[in-house]
């Protein structure tokens, strides 16, 4: 048996974790419970200034999940703060010459680049167009940047490119400028696109996650989970086949019949894209300091998909989708909101999967089918990489 | 979906509930320990808990073979990782697990090559497919995996393959259990056995559990509906009186376990004199390595292996946890220092361990969320 060395890492975390334990304590809180006291201090170690521990760049911090929005708390919005970057909603919301704008920008590395249901093209248009769609605008105007590699078929690019041609008209929208860089062979994997979009808010409305208040309806557009199974079973890495196809898609005409019908009472909306709709449902709890309370046996989800996130052993409200939207409206307007999306072709499978509450603010809570609760966390890793 | 939804109907459930209720005596408190992270993981995910009365209280055991790992090994296979021309592979929920000077993502992160398998098999193709590199597989788990492995091993040397190894970190569930049962602060009333682990090796080897120390042990499957009805079985036995091993996952689980499998880890691999569970210490006999007959496959012989050795922190109470004496969040470093994002436990690592699972599922108070979701 050899001698035992400590791990640094693990004793300066206890070291730190006591520091702001002895900082951050409140008169008053000593009557509570064992168990409630324990809860209130992982809240005040939660809500701590947060810090990239990590002396590289992982997996994870491209998530979507913990390790993402630490990378961007701790890094991104350390160094470029201003107000209208704070929001960390999908898109920015600029004024100019009287006008109010909607911005956006998103990079597109999924793998593989074709996949049932579409390919990098459809995602690179639809997600842009669904990032600025979400708050209320409409979408114009896209540019389109393209990193390949040296090697790269030709016939393969024209075939996205054609793709996201056939995908901006659907959308209604125009790819007004673009840039190309070639890098070498094994520098990058094949065909990396980005895209950035602007939108024109012409609706008198302001979204936003923190405007959910308790007794919010939380409504999905459909069955959750498509794209990111359908991606995985097209690696091919599990000998499983399927008629699953991506559900990517423009949701600009969805939201456009949501807002005609429920113009007053719609206060958030998302496309749950990376980290799925457990991750969108986190960030409004945390966002509108409420709590999200989801139940299981509502929530739609395709057979295919409950039985591959049963093998991979992941759960489907982590998963991604590309074309689904997740949109919080007052109680009041709720069925209202709920015909109007089913009206729409691709709104025809939506549900209410759940309601916003006020106790216990910051947290999304499970009513599982099996008739127990529990919590829904944001993930700290992406159980499916390269999803997007 | 067929097979999964009969085993989670609610209705069933309550109605299970009314007659666990019904057999607990008055005044007696219950304390049974799932053995296998599996349940642990299932009874958090589908929030059986909320089914069971005041009186029973659930115990989770050391059965994740990711949060028993000791620290060291990590760094081990990092040590590996980082020689000439070598890939690494291993199962996604090692990835994220630190060891002491970081995770295999870190590790990757920082320049290493090492990949994420579904199989051992996966592991042995990308040895196929490259002939010029070193392909190690990081083999972990109990008896569950460990005929895979063994097969794959098998598999290797019938193909010839030069440039495979395996890692080996297999360990064996009787003697944790052996080593819980022998602590003195623990008091369990039962066991509920750890089901995928009993498809290979049966129900025969818990008859000492039931015999010598008179504990029941119910062999569970891993849906929401197994784990009440085997509560209920082990409480029938404790009304009647009795001390026996039963299997409610008959369904899957031979009495005898599957000989073949128990053949092909026989051939291939041979008990360790001692082994390091992390949260229980050294513990002998308790872990497997590949049979020098098997050497040319065996990275531990193939390369430079440091035998790293890292203590846990002396705040962490992971021990305690894993034998059932204190509840995750009565850990004085639990959600602080230890949280899923940097788990410094052994607990807190794996989405099977009871403080990640109770962290990421429970980490609210019961009676609240009961409030919360029936309104």
């Amino acid at each position: 048996m050899s001698e035992q060395i400590s791990a640094p890492w693990a004793e300066q975390a206890v070291t730190e974790a006591e520091e702001d334990e002895a900082l951050g304590r409140r008169p008053g809180e000593e009557h509570r419970s064992r168990e409630e006291e324990v809860l209130a201090r992982i809240e005040r170690a939660r809500a701590r200034k947060p810090r990239v521990k990590e002396e590289r760049i992982t997996l994870a911090h491209g998530s979507g999940g913990k390790a993402t929005h630490t990378l961007v708390e701790a890094i991104f919005l350390e160094h470029f703060r201003n107000p209208l970057l704070e929001p960390l909603e999908d898109q920015a919301i600029l004024t100019a010459g009287g006008v109010r704008l909607a911005f956006t920008t998103d990079s597109y590395v999924v793998s593989p680049l074709f996949f049932n249901g579409g390919n990098i093209g459809d995602l690179a248009v639809n997600g842009t167009v669904n990032d600025l769609a979400v708050s209320g605008a409409r979408p114009l105007w896209l540019s389109s940047g393209f990193i390949l590699e040296e090697g790269f078929p030709v016939a393969d690019l024209e075939r996205i490119v054609q793709t996201m041609a056939e995908a901006a008209a659907a959308a209604g929208v125009q790819i007004v400028t673009g840039d190309t860089k070639v890098v070498q062979r094994g520098k990058a994997d094949g065909c990396y696109v980005n895209t950035a979009g602007v939108g024109v808010l012409e609706r008198d409305i302001e979204l936003g996650a923190a405007r959910v208040k308790p007794g919010d309806a939380v409504i999905v557009s459909g069955p959750i989970g498509d794209h990111g199974v359908t991606v995985m079973l097209a690696r091919g890495e599990l000998d499983i086949e399927s008629d699953l196809a991506s559900d990517t898609a423009a949701l600009n005409g969805l939201i456009a019949t949501l807002l005609d019908a429920v113009p007053v009472g719609v206060h958030s909306m998302r496309d749950a894209t990376r980290g799925g709709v457990a991750t969108i449902l986190n960030e409004v709890a945390k966002a509108a300091s409420v709590a999200v309370v989801v139940d299981e046996a509502s929530v739609p989800v395709r057979p295919e998909v409950t039985g591959a996130s049963e093998i991979l052993g992941i759960d489907p409200l982590y998963v991604a989708c590309e074309g689904r939207l997740v949109a919080i409206v007052d109680g009041s307007v709720a069925d209202a909101a709920l015909a109007a999306l089913r009206s729409h072709p691709l709104g025809a499978e939506a549900a209410v999967i759940g309601h916003a509450a006020d106790d216990p603010p910051g947290l999304v809570l499970l009513r599982t089918s099996f008739g127990g609760t529990r919590i829904v966390d944001m993930l700290v890793g992406d159980p499916l990489p390269r999803i997007c | 979906m067929r097979f999964v939804d009969e085993f989670r109907d609610a209705d069933l459930a309550r109605a299970l509930a009314t007659q666990i209720a019904g057999l607990c005596e008055p005044g007696r408190k219950y304390k049974f320990m799932e053995v296998c992270g599996g349940h642990t993981h299932t009874i958090y995910k589908h929030g059986i808990e909320d089914y069971l009365p005041e009186a029973v209280s659930l115990v989770h055991g050391p059965g994740c073979p990711v949060c028993v790992l000791p620290m060291g090994r990590i760094d081990d296979a990092i040590a590996i990782a980082e020689q000439d021309d070598v890939i690494l592979t291993s199962f996604g929920d090692m990835m994220r697990v630190p060891g002491g000077r970081g995770s295999f993502f870190d590790s990757k992160a920082a320049g290493t090559d090492i990949r994420m398998v579904y199989s051992p098999l996966d592991a042995l193709k990308i040895a196929r497919q490259n002939p010029d590199k070193r392909v190690v597989f990081m083999a972990i788990g109990f008896e569950t995996t460990a005929p895979s492995t063994a097969m794959t091993v098998l598999r290797a040397k019938a193909e010839g393959l030069e440039n495979f190894s395996i890692f080996c970190n297999h360990v064996t569930i009787i003697p944790a259990i052996k080593a819980i049962l022998d602590s003195p602060d623990l008091r369990l009333d039962g066991f509920i056995g750890p089901g995928h682990v009993s498809t290979v090796i049966g129900c025969r080897p818990y008859h000492f559990i039931s015999h010598t120390h008179g504990k029941p042990l119910v062999c569970a499957g891993f849906e929401p509906l197994d784990v009440l009805q085997s509560v209920y079985m082990i409480l029938k036995q404790l009304t009647e009186g009795r001390s026996e091993v039963e299997n409610q996952y008959s369904r899957v689980v031979p009495w005898d376990g599957n000989v073949k499998a128990l053949q092909v880890i026989n051939e291939t691999m041979e008990l360790r004199p001692y082994f390091e569970w992390r949260g229980l210490g050294f513990i002998s006999q308790s872990a497997l390595k590949l049979r020098d007959s098997y050497a040319a496959y065996d990275a531990e012989v193939i390369f430079d292996v440091p035998g790293v050795r890292v203590a846990d922190p002396k705040a962490c109470q992971c021990g305690e946890v894993l034998k059932g004496v204190i509840k995750p969040y009565e850990c004085k470093v639990f959600g602080t220092a230890c949280t899923p994002e940097t788990p410094i436990g052994t607990c807190m690592v794996s989405s099977e361990g009871a403080c990640a699972a109770y962290y990421n599922f429970g980490r609210f108070t019961r009676k609240r969320v009961m409030e919360v979701t029936s309104a």
